[in-house]
């Protein structure tokens, strides 16, 4: 004598649940192998359920109206045979056998360092052999890095400071002590011994900012170089046509530069692969256009933003540039001023420059540098020597954000907007 | 040894394998009498007879359907598809029957048939006579799919593919079929179905490719030699199912792999492949997987410009294998 | 006797009582296993209730020991008749490791069994079509004197592989029998949105074939048409297109509930043309059947549909790894 479970059938592929409609049995009705107990309502079928034993009814577990999970009981038997269950035991009988997983031999993977890893560890300048793999044997995971640049970054800056005082004390009363370069040697800043006569100026806070960014520039983007010339001499034409009148109109000068950067605002607007930047795993193309506006003075080169240039007029461009230029003048530049640049664009020209490699400011895509505009003959399409106002842009670019093709394209478009400027094409305002 | 083409390679290890068993048979459009559109059946119907070299109706899926009766019985057919573009009516038959008999049936039936095919661009084919089918098929498994690209590789692969006792899809690049010569031995000889094969050693960059294409690779390879640049060249020959094993090798013999296909580039075989590499060659890569491939627009467009544009070249080629050899 | 039709067609009486012992153990075990679906012990049922005259018919009129089947899903008197055991179909609806159709990998009823020539099928319908004309061109081409058979349903003539398949057997003249079973409905599809004819039988004639027109329901005369059929295919006379016509008495599989397309009282008057009660009668009338032998006859399939039940029930299913064999030869 056994008690068996008659559980809810699975009626059909898809159906996780039914319905008791009505019980064909009550408790205590004798049944035979395959009589219907109950009829049974699902999504796709209506059925009787038939009995898997012959025996009497025990209990009525699911009631009618009830919807009861695909495997549940709804009711049980009394039987007189024995209980077999040699289905389901086979079943995870051999589920347990293949679980028996397989054993793998693992070689030590200590010194293989996959790119990420490699790259961390020079960005952030580790030594690698310090650091405990947690990976398959041993293996130094991205994430192991990570920790490890976590965990380190305060004490390694006190390191720095501390080493650097030691240095200097030690420049200044060892000079010629070997010994002291072999202990110097812990950070990567090249040493020199200064000889008599030579200056020695502190750096300044805003000079190791500079140099920071222009070292983690260099470091790290992949900085690639490409020039076009572009003949202006319509543009030069038209400005000069009108600077005398702006500048009692507006009080103050309308230079070229606030034309070039209308042009690459609009071009940057059409191809904004160069209006990104690199994020390791990805690249950032941003959807605001705000342009870094390199201006100089006696000590150091600020970048400060000039935002949303595509939507300004080359009068508004005009007066920004002007502000920030007289902000930097005056040491008024706040932080806001500094933020959020997407490209930046350098006036080269105006230090007489004709042609340079711009270093990108870091964490952007790509520079553009405007030379200075200068005359000069030129064979026309008809065959005649003209004088004409040429000026070369000079691009550097993040060579893993973008490639020649795209750049040269995004130039030459530059390069149309420029000489298509003029004053019947052309409002300032 | 004697050079002859692609295309009579094909011939001779047809009537090679005819005139050894008799359970060999062909059924295509225009096989017979015309010896088929590209003529690669020539001199079979004479030599056979109709009642082995078959002339069907228009019906790709009855030249797949009945071939895979006939193979279940016992014979050994290998249907002829006009051009692989007009494979698609087939493919009910060739996926959900060919490629699952074995299988399906527990080992008790199975179906040795062979589908030969003319497959490729740059013949002015336009968007149904170009294209370029094995991606399709590449993730049924129970078939075999196979794309030489030598005349010595056609006549070996072929022979193994009608002795075979699986499905085999055998796609001939139908630009090569007179473009292409080689030294073919007269007597017979297989090459064996998922074995990939080095056509250049080298030691700076790994080109891994199939068809027509490899020819295009020795070319540029050539080239770039007088550089100084090392080209090593594994032709895939078999395509589904990949030889593993080789293309782990070729990849960390230089660490620097090109993948080229003449296919579009998404999902196609050297998906797969790239797939491979990186699974298994973390650390012998010395530069991101590279793919040059067909664009992604549906197939390959009838003007010159646009042919020329879509199709790979060993210009292209070329390009690419120096990009890679700088990085 | 004036009314026995079997001895005119050169059927032995013990041969029709060998037909309705098949037709009622095929009917047994059908109904069987949709107990045993509705008690959750196996995951499908499609059927062949209601076909199974057509279905002996035409077994009886081929050479079961020479020409090849290829059948479809609803063929369980057919493959029965082929020599598939009710052991090997039940292993088949449980899915176990012995099925010898697939082996546990294909849903029930996907019947094939070399041995029996009963050729493998799927479930994309018709494509067992062209196959049929595969062999039917082998044994052409190598002379060899069996037909292949090959059935499907009527939703099945409307398919790209129907229409090539008759028409490749047509222009090469092939030994092969076409016999759709026209049970009226595409799962809830009636006849009349299938096709704008009255006939299947009507299509042979644009494949150069004769094509008849049969009632499912009488298996003499189902045998009487599929064995000319047969002849004329032996004799080199090409391929013929048999229409039978017949009834589902259950919804398309266990997965369907046909009240929602078709009228009970239809089912109820199919019933009525229930091959196996209109045998019976003839049985009864030509002498060779009686009450007692009926039920001898019941009991007996009773008996084997209880023991082919509990063998696969108890029988074990494949190993979890036997699921990687046999994609290639091995």
């Amino acid at each position: 004598m056994s008690v068996e479970k008659i559980l809810m059938p699975q009626l059909g592929e898809s159906v996780t649940e039914g319905t008791i409609n009505q019980w064909l049995v009550s408790v205590g009705t004798k049944v035979n192998k395959y009589d219907p107990l109950a009829e049974i309502i699902t999504d796709k079928v209506t059925a009787e359920v038939p009995s898997s034993f012959t025996g009497i009814i025990k209990e009525i577990i699911a009631q009618e109206g009830e919807t009861i999970t695909v495997g549940e009981i709804i009711c049980t038997i009394e039987t007189e045979e024995n209980s077999t269950e040699v289905e389901q035991m086979e079943v995870t009988d051999l589920q347990e056998n293949s679980d028996t997983s397989e054993k793998e031999i693992r070689t030590p993977q200590k010194q293989r360092y996959s790119p990420a890893v490699l790259r961390l560890s020079q960005e952030h300048d580790i030594d690698l052999s310090k650091i405990t793999g947690t990976g398959r044997g041993g293996r130094i995971t991205r994430k192991d890095v990570l920790n490890y640049i976590a965990n380190n970054k305060s004490t390694d800056i006190e390191q720095e400071t501390t080493t650097h005082q030691e240095n200097s004390i030690q420049q200044l009363s060892q000079v010629n002590e070997k010994d002291s370069l072999a202990k110097q040697k812990t950070k990567s800043l090249p040493l020199h011994n200064p000889t008599s006569g030579d200056i020695e100026i502190p750096v300044s806070g805003i000079r190791r900012a500079i140099a920071t960014n222009m070292k983690k520039s260099k470091q790290e983007i992949p900085h690639a170089w490409m020039m076009v010339e572009v003949d202006v001499t319509n543009l030069v034409q038209y400005r000069d046509s009108i600077k005398n009148e702006f500048l009692q109109k507006e009080g103050f000068k309308l230079t070229y530069f606030p034309f070039f950067v209308k042009a690459v605002a609009q071009a940057l607007k059409e191809f904004p692969q160069l209006n990104s930047m690199w994020a390791g795993e990805k690249i950032i193309q941003k959807k605001d256009i705000n342009l870094s506006i390199a201006v100089a003075d006696e000590d150091a080169l600020y970048t400060p933003v000039l935002k949303h240039a595509d939507e300004k007029t080359i009068k508004g461009i005009a007066r920004e540039i002007s502000e920030l230029t007289q902000k930097v003048r005056t040491g008024k530049l706040s932080p806001d001023d500094l933020q959020g640049g997407t490209f930046t664009v350098n006036n080269t020209g105006s230090f007489g420059s004709v042609q340079s490699m711009g270093v990108i400011n870091y964490p952007q895509a790509a520079i553009l540098q405007v030379e200075s505009i200068v005359k000069r003959p030129v064979v026309m399409e008809n065959g005649m020597i003209a004088v004409r106002d040429k000026v070369n842009l000079c691009l550097s670019l993040d060579h893993r954000v973008l490639d020649g093709l795209i750049c040269g394209k995004f130039l030459k478009r530059v390069k149309e907007i420029l000489e298509n400027m003029s004053q019947e094409n052309t409002n300032i305002y | 040894m004697p050079v002859i083409s692609y295309i009579d390679a094909v011939t001779q290890a047809i009537r090679e394998e005819m005139e050894r068993d008799e359970n060999v048979f062909i059924l295509g459009e225009d096989v017979g009498k015309k010896g088929g559109v590209f003529k690669a059946t020539q001199g079979l119907f004479e030599q056979f007879g109709e009642e082995r070299v078959i002339d069907t109706p228009l019906t790709e899926s009855a030249i797949a359907g009945v071939a895979i009766g006939a193979a279940m019985y016992g014979l050994r057919p290998i249907g002829e598809m006009q051009f692989a573009d007009f494979i698609m009516p087939a493919v009910n038959q060739i996926v959900s029957e060919a490629a699952r008999i074995r299988y399906r049936s527990n080992n008790d039936w199975h179906c040795p048939i062979v589908i030969r095919a003319p497959y490729g661009g740059g013949v002015h084919g336009g968007l149904y006579h170009s294209q370029s089918v094995e991606a399709i098929f590449a993730n049924q498994p129970g078939l075999k799919i196979v794309m030489p690209s030598t005349p010595y590789d056609v006549k070996g692969l072929l022979k193994a593919a009608i002795r075979d006792d699986d499905p085999v899809l055998f796609f001939e690049h139908k630009r090569a079929y007179r473009l292409i010569k080689g030294e073919v031995p007269d007597h017979d000889y297989v090459v064996p179905i998922g074995k990939a094969d080095v056509k250049r050693e080298g030691e700076d960059i790994t080109v891994i490719t199939y068809g027509l294409c490899v020819h295009f690779a020795l070319q540029a390879a050539e080239k770039l030699a007088q550089e100084g640049i090392s080209s090593h060249i594994l032709d895939l020959r078999t395509v589904y199912p990949l030889d593993k094993e080789s293309i782990m090798e070729a990849a960390m013999k230089t660490g620097k792999v090109l993948l080229i296909t003449e296919d579009n580039k998404e999902g196609s075989v050297i998906s797969e492949v790239a797939a491979i590499i990186s699974e298994n060659c973390l650390f012998d890569l010395d530069a991101p997987i590279m793919r040059l491939a067909g664009p992604d627009v549906p197939a390959m467009p009838f003007a010159p410009t646009m042919e020329k544009y879509f199709m790979i070249n060993p210009d292209k080629i070329e390009k690419a294998m120096r990009e890679l050899a700088e990085f | 006797m004036e009314n026995n039709r079997h001895q005119k067609l050169g059927l032995s009486d013990q041969d029709v009582l060998e037909m309705y012992e098949l037709m009622v153990l095929a009917r047994r075990l059908d109904e069987r296993m949709w107990l045993l679906n509705r008690a959750g012990k196996i995951p499908f049922v499609i059927s062949g209730q209601g076909h199974e005259g057509a279905q002996i018919g035409a077994a009886f009129a081929l050479n079961r020991k020479k020409d090849y089947l290829l059948p479809y899903y609803r063929d369980l008197a057919l493959v029965l008749a082929f020599g598939m055991s009710p052991r090997e179909v039940m292993l088949g609806a449980f899915a176990k490791a012995e099925d010898p159709s697939s082996g546990g990998r294909q849903m029930s009823s996907h019947f094939g069994q070399k041995k029996n020539r009963i050729v493998t099928g799927s479930s994309p319908v018709t494509t067992q079509v062209p196959h049929a004309v595969g062999f039917a061109l082998a044994a052409k081409m190598k002379k060899q004197n069996f037909v292949s058979f090959t059935t499907f349903g009527e939703g099945s003539s409307n398919q790209g592989d129907f229409h090539e398949g008759l028409n490749f057997a047509g222009v090469h003249n092939l030994p092969v029998i076409f016999m759709c079973q026209n049970n009226q409905y595409a799962i809830s599809v009636p006849i009349e949105k299938q096709l704008p004819t009255k006939s299947i039988a009507d299509r042979a004639a644009g494949y150069g074939m004769p094509g008849y027109k049969v009632d499912g329901s009488d298996p003499l005369e189902v045998y009487r048409v599929v064995k000319e059929a047969r002849e004329r295919a032996i004799k080199g006379d090409g391929p013929t297109l048999i229409e039978a016509l017949t009834n589902r008495f259950t919804p398309h599989s266990s997965d369907d509930d046909d009240k929602a397309y078709r009228n009970p009282e239809e089912v109820k008057n199919a019933r009525q043309n229930d091959p196996i009660v209109i045998f019976g009668k003839y049985l009864i009338e030509v002498g060779l059947l009686d009450e007692p032998k009926r039920k001898e006859i019941e009991e007996r399939m009773k008996g084997i549909v209880n023991d082919a039940t509990d063998y696969a029930e108890q029988a074990p299913y494949a190993k979890p790894e036997d699921a990687l064999k046999y994609v290639y030869k091995e």
